[in-house]
């Protein structure tokens, strides 16, 4: 069991991983699928976080401690990495959101084989025209 | 070059805005010569482009059914692989292990020295990490001018291409205008205030407790969405215009690339900053980390507010 035991966190965080991506594979309506990618980064913040975790130390918030040792504090670095991942996540859900707002003002429709088909015809339509 | 353009292409449509606003592109001089046809092949090309129509919806079909469940097996077996890899990785919460190594020892004990800040965290992603915060909020900016040219309003107000959906809109805009609802306009008013102080609270102590520029600028960000979902846009676009935004955005970006930049250059030369640490723990204290951090939570901020408003009226 210590393979479950020393790694549940980062087991949450692949089966977490795994929801988003079923997600963002396998739902037609595009909202839903930026919701699974979402979920993903979620997952992606969980891994990192986790990794900086000690056991029995604090957060790197010195305080009046004038003279830190590293014994007493845990590791600072993945959280300025979650950081990153926090601003780049909210970044790509505003622009892909602004995608889907443009495409459903021209075809009225969420589905992603709906719109294909549309695109479709509108392509024939020209042609023919 | 300009000349060339309109020749090429029908009329002053610009191929970038039609791409842009997902129109068909605008039709190029060799397609002329396809209207030339006879009715017959017109006919003719009708069917066929029916035809193709029926064979691209089943082409769609076919590749659904085939496509979810490799979807899933797909899935399954990359989450079982990731899960594989994860158990062989070092144990959870152990000091000593490879992540720990001397660079975070160097944060936690130089930082305090080196950048002033009694919060390692944002010495460490303002001070030895600045370039990377720089490149975070160049990303925020960017983004938040795509979501601009994808849905600002054109310049003559339109927001859509139909005018009876533009009709409705404005019609839902004054209807919720006159009846503002009570509840919220109340407690947009009562909360508000603080919420906009908290987030200046939060961004003005970031390097001494926790907190900082990205944290605190979405806090503000989320206070003025609470005004203007109170009390309106017209109250928010008396002290907040495109304008405003345009100039804090822009501003703030320059101003933290100027301040790195010295410190850069100062550094990389060995040069002293003449910027004094000041007392840890004091509110002006830790060098460059306090402005940075406003710039920061100025962008922000503006980023939250200015995705709120592009997204619900088209403008800033």
């Amino acid at each position: 069991m210590g393979w479950f035991t020393n790694h549940y966190y980062e087991i949450a965080a692949m089966i977490l991983f795994g929801v988003g991506f079923m997600g963002l594979l396998l739902n037609k309506n595009l909202i839903k699928k930026i919701v699974g990618l979402n979920i993903m980064d979620t997952a992606v913040y969980l891994l990192l976080a986790q990794r900086g975790m000690i056991f029995g130390r604090v957060a790197p918030i010195l305080g009046d401690n004038l003279n830190p040792s590293a014994q007493q504090y845990i590791n600072p670095i993945p959280a300025g990495l979650v950081l990153t991942g926090i601003v780049v996540s909210v970044s790509v859900s505003a622009f892909s959101l602004a995608l889907t707002h443009r495409l459903y003002k021209k075809y009225h429709t969420l589905n992603l084989d709906e719109i294909l088909l549309k695109s479709k015809q509108e392509k024939l339509k020209a042609e023919t025209h | 070059m300009k000349d060339h353009e309109n020749t090429e292409y029908k009329g002053s449509t610009n191929p970038f805005v039609a791409w842009v606003n997902a129109d068909p592109a605008p039709e190029r001089k060799p397609k002329k010569e396809k209207k030339q046809k006879t009715a017959g092949a017109e006919k003719k090309a009708v069917a066929s482009s029916k035809d193709e129509y029926a064979a691209y919806e089943n082409r769609i079909r076919k590749f659904n059914s085939f496509y979810k469940p490799m979807a899933i097996i797909l899935c399954c077996a990359f989450i079982a692989l990731m899960i594989f890899v994860v158990t062989q990785t070092a144990p959870f919460g152990i000091a000593d292990v490879p992540s720990n190594n001397e660079v975070s020892y160097k944060y936690i004990e130089d930082g305090l020295k080196d950048t002033g800040a009694t919060n390692v965290v944002a010495g460490m992603i303002l001070d030895y990490r600045a370039f990377d915060t720089l490149g975070e909020s160049s990303v925020l900016f960017t983004a938040v001018m795509s979501v601009m040219i994808l849905l600002r309003k054109d310049r003559d107000g339109s927001l859509v291409n139909d005018p009876a959906e533009e009709k409705v809109i404005k019609e839902e805009e004054k209807i919720s205008r006159i009846h503002r609802d009570v509840v919220l306009k109340t407690m947009a008013g009562i909360v508000s205030p603080f919420v906009i102080l908290f987030g200046i609270y939060v961004v003005l102590n970031g390097h001494i407790s926790p907190g900082g520029g990205f944290s605190g600028g979405a806090i503000i960000g989320a206070g003025l969405i609470l005004i203007s979902q109170g009390f309106g846009s017209e109250r928010t676009k008396k002290f907040f215009n495109f304008k405003v935004f345009t100039i804090i955005t822009s501003g703030s970006l320059l101003s933290y690339a100027a301040l790195k930049c010295y410190s850069f250059y100062t550094g990389a030369h060995h040069i002293e900053t003449g910027i004094p640490h000041g007392i840890p723990g004091a509110i002006l204290s830790s060098g460059f980390i306090l402005p940075l951090n406003i710039f920061v939570g100025l962008i922000v901020a503006c980023t939250m507010f200015g995705f709120y408003s592009l997204f619900t009226k088209g403008e800033i």
